[in-house]
């Protein structure tokens, strides 16, 4: 328990490192689920196109 | 090279490496993350805030590193008109982007403790913040025209004439008095002690294999934006046709 206390507390350094660590976790998650959204909304997209095609041809 | 401007060798290449980078990524910060955080000792001088420097100096590395990358598919495109190399630069734009602002804000947070204040206007800061603005340049760019070819020709001529501020940031500590600290790793080995090297390398790999991870997974996403932009286009060609 002491001494987890010692880890959150950083040498009195908590503050800066752990924003730190946080921005940068929050950035790098957030870049991969943001991406990974898109890109699974344009496979939907894509698919939607492709399967709208044939009639859209015969029209 | 120029087998590579074909999106389809492109992407099996490019695919063939996703699960590694991405499994390697997962590892790294596996181990790298307690690493940084628990085992490491504390600096003699800095004590515990010199763990900021495992997440700033990979995110500092990552912006160049990509930066590197966008000049390169910038100067490819406009000399072979690649359409690869366009697809890949505004990939990795974004990427770029968010670990420029990374590296300006963990380094204010380490900065504040260490120097007694978020920013100073030294010559690394200054040009790493210009190199952010580059990064957002280039992306408002791409985006700004009607014919999406136009952005690509646009931004890729301030990619190219970007890549002069990779040089000033680099060698800003060594050409400019700054309160910056100079380079850890010279040619002839390293300036700092082992204990410190080992979790920077991890996360210096880490970063590495997340962000070629990432450039991958938006490159498959801007390939379909392409594939929708023909479609829809021979859609309403197709639509002129029969109505003719």
């Amino acid at each position: 328990m002491d001494s987890l206390t010692t880890f959150f507390e950083m040498g009195g350094y908590a503050a800066f490192v752990w924003s730190g660590y946080g921005l940068t976790a929050v950035a790098m998650i957030g870049l991969l689920v943001g991406s990974l959204r898109t890109l699974r909304a344009r496979e939907k997209e894509f698919a939607a196109v492709r399967r709208n095609r044939p009639t859209g041809d015969a029209q | 090279m120029h087998r590579f401007a074909n999106p389809t060798a492109f992407m099996r290449i490019a695919n063939a490496i996703f699960p590694w980078a991405a499994g390697l990524a997962t590892v790294l910060f596996v181990i790298g993350l307690p690493v940084a955080l628990v085992t490491s000792p504390p600096d003699y001088q800095q004590g515990d805030s010199v763990r900021l420097f495992y997440v700033h100096v990979p995110s500092a590395w990552i912006s160049m590193l990509v930066y590197g990358s966008l000049a390169l598919s910038s100067a490819a495109f406009l000399i072979w008109r690649h359409p690869m190399a366009s697809v890949s630069a505004r990939a990795i734009a974004p990427v770029g982007a968010i670990f420029t602002a990374l590296a300006l804000v963990t380094g204010a947070l380490w900065g504040r403790p260490m120097w007694g204040a978020y920013w100073v206007w030294d010559a690394r800061l200054t040009s790493e913040l210009l190199l952010l603005f580059i990064y957002l340049g280039y992306i408002a760019i791409a985006d700004a025209f009607e014919d999406p070819e136009r952005g690509d020709k646009a931004a890729a001529v301030l990619g190219v004439v970007g890549s002069v501020n990779l040089p000033i940031i680099h060698f800003s500590v060594e050409w400019w008095n700054t309160l910056h600290q100079p380079s850890i790793i010279k040619m002839d080995g390293f300036t700092v002690d082992g204990s410190i090297l080992l979790p920077l390398f991890l996360m210096l790999g880490a970063f590495t294999c997340y962000a070629v991870a990432i450039w991958i997974l938006r490159l498959r996403s801007e390939l379909l934006a392409v594939k929708l932009r023909n479609a829809r286009m021979s859609e309403v060609n197709l639509a002129s046709a029969a109505a003719e």
